[in-house]
Protein backbone atom coordinates (compact mmCIF):
# COMPACT_ATOMS: atom_id res chain seq x y z
CA UNK A 1 0.00 0.00 0.00
CA UNK A 2 1.29 3.44 -0.85
CA UNK A 3 2.13 5.62 2.13
CA UNK A 4 -0.11 8.58 2.84
CA UNK A 5 1.51 11.69 4.26
CA UNK A 6 1.74 13.09 6.83
CA UNK A 7 2.01 9.97 8.99
CA UNK A 8 0.50 10.39 12.45
CA UNK A 9 2.62 8.93 15.25
CA UNK A 10 1.63 11.30 18.02
CA UNK A 11 -1.26 9.25 19.38
CA UNK A 12 -0.52 10.09 23.00
CA UNK A 13 -1.45 13.69 22.25
CA UNK A 14 -4.74 12.71 20.63
CA UNK A 15 -6.22 10.07 18.32
CA UNK A 16 -8.45 10.15 15.26
CA UNK A 17 -12.08 9.31 15.96
CA UNK A 18 -12.93 5.80 14.82
CA UNK A 19 -15.56 5.96 12.04
CA UNK A 20 -17.72 3.50 14.01
CA UNK A 21 -17.71 5.98 16.87
CA UNK A 22 -18.82 8.80 14.56
CA UNK A 23 -21.69 6.60 13.33
CA UNK A 24 -22.86 6.06 16.89
CA UNK A 25 -22.74 9.79 17.65
CA UNK A 26 -24.50 11.25 14.62
CA UNK A 27 -28.15 10.61 15.55
CA UNK A 28 -27.62 12.40 18.85
CA UNK A 29 -26.91 15.70 17.13
CA UNK A 30 -30.17 15.80 15.19
CA UNK A 31 -33.15 13.55 15.82
CA UNK A 32 -32.12 12.36 19.31
CA UNK A 33 -31.21 15.74 20.72
CA UNK A 34 -32.95 15.57 24.10
CA UNK A 35 -31.57 16.73 27.45
CA UNK A 36 -30.81 13.71 29.61
CA UNK A 37 -32.11 15.54 32.68
CA UNK A 38 -35.53 16.15 31.10
CA UNK A 39 -37.53 13.64 33.08
CA UNK A 40 -40.94 14.27 31.65
CA UNK A 41 -40.85 13.41 27.96
CA UNK A 42 -39.48 10.85 25.52
CA UNK A 43 -36.71 13.11 24.23
CA UNK A 44 -35.21 13.26 27.71
CA UNK A 45 -35.72 9.55 28.34
CA UNK A 46 -34.03 8.66 25.10
CA UNK A 47 -31.03 10.88 25.90
CA UNK A 48 -30.80 9.55 29.44
CA UNK A 49 -30.86 5.96 28.19
CA UNK A 50 -28.03 6.76 25.76
CA UNK A 51 -25.95 8.36 28.50
CA UNK A 52 -26.55 5.44 30.82
CA UNK A 53 -25.54 2.99 28.13
CA UNK A 54 -22.28 4.90 27.64
CA UNK A 55 -21.71 4.89 31.39
CA UNK A 56 -22.12 1.13 31.29
CA UNK A 57 -19.66 0.76 28.43
CA UNK A 58 -16.98 2.73 30.26
CA UNK A 59 -17.73 1.03 33.58
CA UNK A 60 -17.15 -2.31 31.93
CA UNK A 61 -13.80 -1.21 30.51
CA UNK A 62 -12.49 -0.21 33.96
CA UNK A 63 -14.14 -3.00 35.94
CA UNK A 64 -16.40 -0.67 37.93
CA UNK A 65 -19.12 -2.37 39.93
CA UNK A 66 -21.76 0.23 39.17
CA UNK A 67 -22.01 2.51 36.10
CA UNK A 68 -23.26 5.27 38.43
CA UNK A 69 -19.72 5.54 39.74
CA UNK A 70 -18.79 7.37 36.54
CA UNK A 71 -19.11 11.13 36.38
CA UNK A 72 -18.81 12.72 32.95
CA UNK A 73 -16.57 15.75 32.61
CA UNK A 74 -15.09 17.79 29.79
CA UNK A 75 -11.93 15.67 29.66
CA UNK A 76 -8.87 14.44 31.51
CA UNK A 77 -7.83 17.83 32.83
CA UNK A 78 -11.21 18.46 34.42
CA UNK A 79 -11.38 14.94 35.85
CA UNK A 80 -7.98 15.36 37.49
CA UNK A 81 -9.00 18.79 38.85
CA UNK A 82 -12.27 17.43 40.20
CA UNK A 83 -10.63 14.41 41.81
CA UNK A 84 -7.81 16.20 43.60
CA UNK A 85 -9.50 19.51 44.43
CA UNK A 86 -12.75 17.74 45.23
CA UNK A 87 -11.08 15.46 47.76
CA UNK A 88 -8.95 18.28 49.17
CA UNK A 89 -11.94 20.46 49.87
CA UNK A 90 -14.22 17.68 51.11
CA UNK A 91 -11.70 16.08 53.47
CA UNK A 92 -9.85 19.19 54.61
CA UNK A 93 -11.01 18.67 58.18
CA UNK A 94 -9.46 15.22 58.14
CA UNK A 95 -6.07 16.27 56.80
CA UNK A 96 -4.20 18.60 54.50
CA UNK A 97 -1.49 16.38 53.05
CA UNK A 98 -1.38 14.87 49.56
CA UNK A 99 1.20 12.47 48.13
CA UNK A 100 1.85 12.45 44.39
CA UNK A 101 4.79 11.90 42.02
CA UNK A 102 7.11 14.20 40.12
CA UNK A 103 6.10 12.79 36.72
CA UNK A 104 2.35 13.42 36.83
CA UNK A 105 0.74 15.20 33.93
CA UNK A 106 0.79 18.95 34.09
CA UNK A 107 -2.83 19.06 35.30
CA UNK A 108 -2.00 16.87 38.30
CA UNK A 109 1.09 18.88 39.20
CA UNK A 110 -0.56 22.26 38.72
CA UNK A 111 -3.58 21.36 40.84
CA UNK A 112 -1.20 20.31 43.61
CA UNK A 113 0.77 23.55 43.31
CA UNK A 114 -2.44 25.53 43.66
CA UNK A 115 -3.46 23.53 46.71
CA UNK A 116 -0.05 24.23 48.25
CA UNK A 117 -0.77 27.94 47.89
CA UNK A 118 -4.04 27.29 49.72
CA UNK A 119 -2.34 25.74 52.70
CA UNK A 120 -2.10 22.09 51.73
CA UNK A 121 1.12 20.17 51.94
CA UNK A 122 2.13 18.05 48.97
CA UNK A 123 4.88 15.44 48.79
CA UNK A 124 6.23 14.79 45.30
CA UNK A 125 7.73 11.32 45.29
CA UNK A 126 10.63 10.92 42.85
CA UNK A 127 10.89 8.12 40.32
CA UNK A 128 13.62 5.60 39.63
CA UNK A 129 15.71 5.83 36.43
CA UNK A 130 13.23 3.51 34.68
CA UNK A 131 10.32 5.80 35.56
CA UNK A 132 8.82 3.51 38.18
CA UNK A 133 7.74 4.91 41.52
CA UNK A 134 8.91 2.88 44.48
CA UNK A 135 5.79 2.08 46.48
CA UNK A 136 7.89 2.08 49.64
CA UNK A 137 8.85 5.69 48.87
CA UNK A 138 5.15 6.53 48.79
CA UNK A 139 4.68 4.74 52.10
CA UNK A 140 7.48 6.79 53.65
CA UNK A 141 5.92 10.02 52.41
CA UNK A 142 2.60 9.34 54.16
CA UNK A 143 1.73 11.15 57.36
CA UNK A 144 -1.27 11.05 59.68
CA UNK A 145 -2.52 14.09 57.76
CA UNK A 146 -2.48 12.40 54.32
CA UNK A 147 -5.91 12.35 52.69
CA UNK A 148 -5.02 11.41 49.11
CA UNK A 149 -2.44 9.48 47.11
CA UNK A 150 -2.44 10.48 43.45
CA UNK A 151 -0.26 8.39 41.14
CA UNK A 152 -0.64 8.21 37.38
CA UNK A 153 -1.37 4.81 35.86
CA UNK A 154 1.06 5.13 32.95
CA UNK A 155 3.16 8.09 31.94
CA UNK A 156 2.26 10.17 28.90
CA UNK A 157 5.85 10.66 27.76
CA UNK A 158 7.75 7.48 28.58
CA UNK A 159 4.83 5.08 28.90
CA UNK A 160 6.08 3.51 32.12
CA UNK A 161 3.25 1.65 33.85
CA UNK A 162 3.21 2.01 37.62
CA UNK A 163 2.46 -0.81 40.03
CA UNK A 164 -1.02 0.59 40.54
CA UNK A 165 -2.32 -2.44 42.43
CA UNK A 166 0.48 -2.12 44.98
CA UNK A 167 -0.31 1.58 45.48
CA UNK A 168 -3.97 0.60 45.86
CA UNK A 169 -3.12 -1.96 48.54
CA UNK A 170 -1.05 0.60 50.40
CA UNK A 171 -3.86 3.16 50.25
CA UNK A 172 -6.36 0.59 51.52
CA UNK A 173 -4.04 -0.48 54.32
CA UNK A 174 -3.71 3.13 55.49
CA UNK A 175 -7.30 4.14 54.85
CA UNK A 176 -6.26 6.87 52.41
CA UNK A 177 -8.05 7.63 49.14
CA UNK A 178 -6.23 6.72 45.93
CA UNK A 179 -6.61 8.62 42.67
CA UNK A 180 -4.98 7.51 39.43
CA UNK A 181 -4.71 9.45 36.18
CA UNK A 182 -5.45 6.75 33.61
CA UNK A 183 -5.84 9.05 30.62
CA UNK A 184 -3.05 7.25 28.75
CA UNK A 185 -3.91 3.74 29.89
CA UNK A 186 -7.65 3.48 29.37
CA UNK A 187 -8.48 1.16 26.51
CA UNK A 188 -4.82 0.32 25.93
CA UNK A 189 -4.01 -1.98 28.84
CA UNK A 190 -6.21 -3.66 31.46
CA UNK A 191 -7.52 -1.23 34.05
CA UNK A 192 -9.48 -2.67 36.96
CA UNK A 193 -10.67 -0.30 39.66
CA UNK A 194 -11.89 -3.16 41.88
CA UNK A 195 -8.88 -5.43 41.50
CA UNK A 196 -6.41 -2.55 41.83
CA UNK A 197 -7.98 -0.74 44.75
CA UNK A 198 -8.59 2.49 42.88
CA UNK A 199 -10.98 5.01 44.49
CA UNK A 200 -10.83 7.72 41.83
CA UNK A 201 -9.79 7.34 38.20
CA UNK A 202 -9.46 10.07 35.57
CA UNK A 203 -9.82 9.27 31.90
CA UNK A 204 -10.63 10.93 28.61
CA UNK A 205 -12.30 10.03 25.33
CA UNK A 206 -10.02 11.57 22.72
CA UNK A 207 -7.10 9.25 23.46
CA UNK A 208 -9.18 6.15 22.76
CA UNK A 209 -10.48 7.07 19.29
CA UNK A 210 -13.42 8.97 20.74
CA UNK A 211 -14.34 12.65 20.37
CA UNK A 212 -12.55 15.53 22.11
CA UNK A 213 -14.38 17.43 24.82
CA UNK A 214 -15.53 14.62 27.06
CA UNK A 215 -13.92 12.61 29.83
CA UNK A 216 -14.93 10.83 32.98
CA UNK A 217 -14.02 10.50 36.60
CA UNK A 218 -14.66 7.21 38.34
CA UNK A 219 -15.75 7.90 41.92
CA UNK A 220 -16.04 4.85 44.16
CA UNK A 221 -19.44 4.50 45.84
CA UNK A 222 -18.73 1.61 48.20
CA UNK A 223 -15.87 0.62 50.47
CA UNK A 224 -15.20 3.47 50.83
CA UNK A 225 -17.86 5.85 49.57
CA UNK A 226 -15.88 8.75 48.15
CA UNK A 227 -17.36 12.23 48.44
CA UNK A 228 -16.23 15.19 46.39
CA UNK A 229 -16.77 18.90 46.54
CA UNK A 230 -17.86 19.94 43.02
CA UNK A 231 -15.88 22.40 40.93
CA UNK A 232 -19.03 23.86 39.38
CA UNK A 233 -22.23 24.92 41.07
CA UNK A 234 -25.44 24.41 39.17
CA UNK A 235 -28.20 21.93 38.51
CA UNK A 236 -26.63 19.12 40.48
CA UNK A 237 -26.17 16.75 37.58
CA UNK A 238 -23.92 13.71 37.83
CA UNK A 239 -24.82 12.96 41.44
CA UNK A 240 -24.13 16.58 42.34
CA UNK A 241 -20.46 16.28 41.43
CA UNK A 242 -20.57 17.90 38.03
CA UNK A 243 -23.32 20.28 37.09
CA UNK A 244 -23.92 21.17 33.48
CA UNK A 245 -25.85 19.72 30.55
CA UNK A 246 -24.15 16.56 29.37
CA UNK A 247 -22.86 16.69 25.79
CA UNK A 248 -24.87 13.63 24.79
CA UNK A 249 -23.29 13.00 21.36
CA UNK A 250 -19.81 13.16 22.89
CA UNK A 251 -20.80 10.92 25.77
CA UNK A 252 -22.29 8.39 23.34
CA UNK A 253 -19.09 8.51 21.30
CA UNK A 254 -16.94 8.04 24.39
CA UNK A 255 -19.01 5.00 25.36
CA UNK A 256 -18.78 3.43 21.93
CA UNK A 257 -15.03 4.14 21.79
CA UNK A 258 -14.60 2.43 25.16
CA UNK A 259 -16.57 -0.57 23.97
CA UNK A 260 -14.48 -0.89 20.81
CA UNK A 261 -11.23 -0.60 22.78
CA UNK A 262 -12.38 -3.28 25.18
CA UNK A 263 -13.20 -5.64 22.34
CA UNK A 264 -9.99 -4.97 20.44
CA UNK A 265 -7.58 -4.75 23.38
CA UNK A 266 -6.05 -8.25 23.39
CA UNK A 267 -5.31 -8.14 19.67
CA UNK A 268 -4.52 -4.43 19.45
CA UNK A 269 -2.12 -4.47 22.36
CA UNK A 270 -0.05 -7.22 20.80
CA UNK A 271 -0.13 -5.67 17.35
CA UNK A 272 0.91 -2.19 18.52
CA UNK A 273 3.64 -3.56 20.77
CA UNK A 274 4.93 -5.52 17.77
CA UNK A 275 5.03 -2.40 15.59
CA UNK A 276 6.60 -0.40 18.41
CA UNK A 277 9.32 -3.02 18.90
CA UNK A 278 9.96 -3.03 15.17
CA UNK A 279 10.46 0.75 15.26
CA UNK A 280 12.65 0.58 18.34
CA UNK A 281 14.85 -2.20 16.94
CA UNK A 282 15.22 -0.47 13.58
CA UNK A 283 16.38 2.78 15.20
CA UNK A 284 18.51 1.47 18.05
CA UNK A 285 20.31 -1.05 15.81
CA UNK A 286 21.41 1.73 13.45
CA UNK A 287 22.04 4.74 15.68
CA UNK A 288 24.79 4.84 18.29
CA UNK A 289 24.23 6.68 21.55
CA UNK A 290 20.47 6.54 21.30
CA UNK A 291 18.82 5.65 24.57
CA UNK A 292 15.43 4.22 25.41
CA UNK A 293 13.66 6.30 28.06
CA UNK A 294 11.45 4.56 30.57
CA UNK A 295 11.07 0.98 31.66
CA UNK A 296 12.06 -1.57 28.99
CA UNK A 297 9.13 -3.90 29.77
CA UNK A 298 6.59 -2.20 31.99
CA UNK A 299 5.34 0.29 29.45
CA UNK A 300 2.42 1.11 27.23
CA UNK A 301 2.34 -0.97 24.06
CA UNK A 302 2.07 2.07 21.79
CA UNK A 303 4.79 4.22 23.34
CA UNK A 304 8.43 4.64 22.37
CA UNK A 305 10.60 7.41 23.78
CA UNK A 306 14.22 7.74 22.70
CA UNK A 307 16.92 10.30 23.47
CA UNK A 308 19.39 10.88 20.66
CA UNK A 309 22.58 12.22 22.21
CA UNK A 310 24.09 15.34 20.57
CA UNK A 311 20.87 16.16 18.70
CA UNK A 312 18.33 18.67 19.97
CA UNK A 313 14.77 17.32 19.90
CA UNK A 314 13.00 20.24 18.29
CA UNK A 315 15.48 20.35 15.40
CA UNK A 316 14.97 16.62 14.90
CA UNK A 317 11.21 17.09 14.74
CA UNK A 318 11.70 19.95 12.30
CA UNK A 319 13.46 17.57 9.95
CA UNK A 320 10.60 15.08 10.16
CA UNK A 321 7.47 17.12 10.65
CA UNK A 322 6.55 17.64 7.02
CA UNK A 323 5.90 13.95 6.67
CA UNK A 324 5.59 12.60 10.22
CA UNK A 325 3.81 13.94 13.28
CA UNK A 326 5.85 13.17 16.38
CA UNK A 327 6.37 14.91 19.66
CA UNK A 328 9.28 16.10 21.71
CA UNK A 329 8.34 15.93 25.35
CA UNK A 330 4.62 16.35 25.83
CA UNK A 331 2.37 18.45 23.64
CA UNK A 332 1.43 20.47 26.70
CA UNK A 333 4.99 21.67 27.21
CA UNK A 334 6.28 22.01 23.68
CA UNK A 335 5.35 25.69 23.52
CA UNK A 336 7.98 26.36 26.17
CA UNK A 337 11.72 25.97 25.95
CA UNK A 338 11.98 23.83 29.04
CA UNK A 339 13.29 20.34 28.49
CA UNK A 340 11.01 17.48 29.43
CA UNK A 341 10.59 17.39 33.21
CA UNK A 342 9.71 13.72 32.94
CA UNK A 343 12.96 12.74 31.26
CA UNK A 344 14.85 15.02 33.64
CA UNK A 345 13.15 13.26 36.58
CA UNK A 346 14.67 9.97 35.44
CA UNK A 347 18.06 11.40 36.32
CA UNK A 348 19.12 11.81 32.69
CA UNK A 349 21.34 14.77 31.94
CA UNK A 350 19.50 17.91 30.90
CA UNK A 351 21.13 17.56 27.51
CA UNK A 352 19.48 14.17 26.98
CA UNK A 353 16.18 15.62 28.17
CA UNK A 354 16.51 18.14 25.34
CA UNK A 355 17.12 15.27 22.94
CA UNK A 356 14.06 13.10 23.55
CA UNK A 357 11.48 12.16 20.96
CA UNK A 358 8.22 10.38 21.58
CA UNK A 359 6.75 8.07 18.98
CA UNK A 360 3.21 7.02 19.89
CA UNK A 361 1.28 4.63 17.71
CA UNK A 362 -2.41 4.15 17.10
CA UNK A 363 -4.94 1.71 15.72
CA UNK A 364 -4.46 2.77 12.11
CA UNK A 365 -0.63 2.75 11.84
CA UNK A 366 0.91 0.21 9.47
CA UNK A 367 4.21 -1.65 9.26
CA UNK A 368 5.08 0.37 6.14
CA UNK A 369 4.67 3.57 8.13
CA UNK A 370 6.91 2.20 10.87
CA UNK A 371 9.66 1.34 8.40
CA UNK A 372 9.45 4.73 6.76
CA UNK A 373 9.57 6.65 10.02
CA UNK A 374 12.52 4.58 11.23
CA UNK A 375 14.43 5.25 8.01
CA UNK A 376 13.74 9.00 8.05
CA UNK A 377 14.56 9.32 11.74
CA UNK A 378 17.94 7.70 11.19
CA UNK A 379 18.64 9.99 8.22
CA UNK A 380 17.77 13.17 10.08
CA UNK A 381 19.70 12.18 13.22
CA UNK A 382 22.74 11.47 11.07
CA UNK A 383 22.45 14.79 9.26
CA UNK A 384 22.05 16.77 12.49
CA UNK A 385 24.95 15.00 14.13
CA UNK A 386 27.11 15.98 11.19
CA UNK A 387 26.40 19.57 12.14
CA UNK A 388 26.52 19.09 15.91
CA UNK A 389 29.56 20.56 17.69
CA UNK A 390 28.87 18.19 20.59
CA UNK A 391 29.03 15.13 18.37
CA UNK A 392 32.28 16.43 16.89
CA UNK A 393 33.77 16.95 20.35
CA UNK A 394 32.62 13.50 21.46
CA UNK A 395 34.20 11.91 18.38
CA UNK A 396 37.45 13.75 19.16
CA UNK A 397 37.32 12.08 22.57
CA UNK A 398 36.53 15.26 24.50
CA UNK A 399 34.38 14.71 27.58
CA UNK A 400 31.59 17.22 27.10
CA UNK A 401 31.11 17.48 30.84
CA UNK A 402 34.72 18.60 31.26
CA UNK A 403 34.09 21.80 29.30
CA UNK A 404 33.23 24.93 31.26
CA UNK A 405 29.98 25.88 29.53
CA UNK A 406 28.66 29.33 30.06
CA UNK A 407 24.93 28.97 30.52
CA UNK A 408 22.87 31.93 29.36
CA UNK B 1 5.20 26.54 16.02
CA UNK B 2 5.39 27.53 12.40
CA UNK B 3 8.85 28.55 11.21
CA UNK B 4 9.49 31.36 8.77
CA UNK B 5 10.47 30.36 5.25
CA UNK B 6 14.00 31.63 5.80
CA UNK B 7 14.47 29.54 8.93
CA UNK B 8 13.23 26.47 7.08
CA UNK B 9 15.56 27.23 4.19
CA UNK B 10 18.62 27.55 6.43
CA UNK B 11 17.61 24.41 8.31
CA UNK B 12 17.20 22.39 5.12
CA UNK B 13 20.20 23.91 3.35
CA UNK B 14 22.54 25.12 6.05
CA UNK B 15 25.36 27.28 4.66
CA UNK B 16 28.93 26.65 5.67
CA UNK B 17 28.59 23.66 7.97
CA UNK B 18 31.97 22.37 9.04
CA UNK B 19 35.15 23.09 10.93
CA UNK B 20 38.59 24.59 10.42
CA UNK B 21 41.57 23.22 12.27
CA UNK B 22 41.82 25.56 15.22
CA UNK B 23 45.48 26.49 14.85
CA UNK B 24 45.32 27.34 11.16
CA UNK B 25 46.70 30.89 10.75
CA UNK B 26 43.88 33.45 10.77
CA UNK B 27 41.28 31.13 12.31
CA UNK B 28 39.25 32.33 15.28
CA UNK B 29 36.89 29.96 17.09
CA UNK B 30 33.88 30.73 19.26
CA UNK B 31 32.08 28.02 21.24
CA UNK B 32 29.07 29.33 23.15
CA UNK B 33 25.93 28.08 24.84
CA UNK B 34 25.54 25.02 27.04
CA UNK B 35 24.30 21.50 26.34
CA UNK B 36 21.93 21.59 29.32
CA UNK B 37 20.27 24.68 27.89
CA UNK B 38 19.70 22.90 24.60
CA UNK B 39 21.89 25.21 22.51
CA UNK B 40 25.58 25.05 21.64
CA UNK B 41 27.09 26.95 18.73
CA UNK B 42 30.57 26.66 17.34
CA UNK B 43 31.38 29.43 14.92
CA UNK B 44 34.73 29.90 13.20
CA UNK B 45 36.12 32.66 11.02
CA UNK B 46 39.15 32.49 8.79
CA UNK B 47 40.76 35.87 8.28
CA UNK B 48 43.12 36.52 5.41
CA UNK B 49 46.13 37.86 7.28
CA UNK B 50 47.22 39.85 4.22
CA UNK B 51 43.94 41.70 3.58
CA UNK B 52 42.32 41.56 7.03
CA UNK B 53 39.11 40.28 5.44
CA UNK B 54 37.13 37.31 6.70
CA UNK B 55 37.48 35.03 3.73
CA UNK B 56 35.61 32.06 5.11
CA UNK B 57 33.37 31.09 8.02
CA UNK B 58 31.99 27.80 9.28
CA UNK B 59 29.61 26.64 11.98
CA UNK B 60 28.26 23.64 13.80
CA UNK B 61 25.21 23.97 16.02
CA UNK B 62 23.38 21.78 18.51
CA UNK B 63 20.00 23.42 18.96
CA UNK B 64 16.60 24.06 17.51
CA UNK B 65 15.91 25.05 13.91
CA UNK B 66 16.13 28.74 14.76
CA UNK B 67 19.53 28.27 16.38
CA UNK B 68 20.78 26.42 13.32
CA UNK B 69 19.38 29.13 11.03
CA UNK B 70 20.86 31.96 13.13
CA UNK B 71 24.35 30.52 13.00
CA UNK B 72 24.06 29.57 9.34
CA UNK B 73 23.01 33.14 8.50
CA UNK B 74 25.84 34.54 10.63
CA UNK B 75 28.44 32.64 8.61
CA UNK B 76 26.96 34.05 5.39
CA UNK B 77 27.11 37.59 6.70
CA UNK B 78 30.64 37.26 8.06
CA UNK B 79 32.24 36.39 4.76
CA UNK B 80 33.90 39.35 3.08
CA UNK B 81 33.69 41.60 6.14
CA UNK B 82 36.60 43.04 8.07
CA UNK B 83 36.91 42.09 11.70
CA UNK B 84 35.62 45.51 12.73
CA UNK B 85 32.63 45.29 10.42
CA UNK B 86 31.86 41.79 11.71
CA UNK B 87 31.76 43.09 15.28
CA UNK B 88 28.84 45.32 14.29
CA UNK B 89 26.50 42.43 13.49
CA UNK B 90 23.69 42.61 16.04
CA UNK B 91 21.30 39.91 17.17
CA UNK B 92 18.39 42.14 16.16
CA UNK B 93 19.63 42.04 12.55
CA UNK B 94 19.33 38.26 12.69
CA UNK B 95 15.89 38.44 14.33
CA UNK B 96 14.64 40.72 11.56
CA UNK B 97 16.16 38.73 8.71
CA UNK B 98 14.84 35.36 9.97
CA UNK B 99 11.60 36.75 11.43
CA UNK B 100 12.25 34.96 14.71
CA UNK B 101 9.37 34.91 17.20
CA UNK B 102 10.02 36.30 20.72
CA UNK B 103 10.51 32.82 22.18
CA UNK B 104 13.45 32.28 19.78
CA UNK B 105 15.26 35.58 20.25
CA UNK B 106 17.79 33.88 22.50
CA UNK B 107 19.00 31.94 19.41
CA UNK B 108 20.01 35.21 17.76
CA UNK B 109 21.67 36.38 20.98
CA UNK B 110 23.67 33.19 21.03
CA UNK B 111 24.71 33.72 17.41
CA UNK B 112 25.92 37.24 18.25
CA UNK B 113 27.83 35.81 21.21
CA UNK B 114 29.38 33.20 18.92
CA UNK B 115 30.52 35.90 16.47
CA UNK B 116 32.04 37.94 19.31
CA UNK B 117 33.76 34.89 20.75
CA UNK B 118 35.24 33.95 17.38
CA UNK B 119 36.44 37.52 16.79
CA UNK B 120 38.06 37.79 20.18
CA UNK B 121 39.74 34.40 19.76
CA UNK B 122 41.06 35.56 16.40
CA UNK B 123 42.36 38.81 17.88
CA UNK B 124 44.07 37.01 20.71
CA UNK B 125 45.84 34.61 18.39
CA UNK B 126 46.43 36.44 15.14
CA UNK B 127 45.82 40.21 15.42
CA UNK B 128 49.54 40.91 15.83
CA UNK B 129 50.27 38.94 12.65
CA UNK B 130 47.63 40.98 10.85
CA UNK B 131 49.01 44.22 12.25
CA UNK B 132 52.41 43.23 10.93
CA UNK B 133 50.83 42.68 7.52
CA UNK B 134 49.15 46.11 7.73
CA UNK B 135 52.35 47.91 8.53
CA UNK B 136 54.14 46.51 5.49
Amino acid sequence: MALKFPIFMDAQSTTPVDPRVVDAMLPYFTEKFGHPASRNHPFGWEAEAAVDAARGQIAKLIGARDPKELVFTSGGTESINLAIKGVAEMYREKGTHIVTTVIEQRAGLDVCRRLERQGFEVSYVPVQPDGLVDVEAIRKALTDKTILISVMFANNEIGTIQDVAAVGRLAKEKGILFHTDATQSLGKIPVDVEGMGIDLLSCTSHLIYGPKGVGALYVRRKAPRVRLAPLLDGGGHERGMRSGTLPVPLVVGFGRAAELCGEAMPEERTRLAGLRDRLQDAILSKVDEAFLNGHPERRLPHNLNISFAYVEGESLLMGLNKETALSSGSACTSSTLEPSYVIAALGASAELAHSSIRFSLHRFNTAEEIDYVAKRTIEVVTRLRDMSPLYELAKEGVDIKSIQWKAE
Amino acid sequence: MAYSEKVVDHYNNPRNVGSFTKDTPGVGTGLVGAPECGDVMKLQIKVNLETGLIEDAKFKTFGCGSAIASSSLATEWLKGKTVDEAAKIKNTDIVNELKLPPVKIHCSVLAEDAIKAALSDYKEKWASANAAADSK
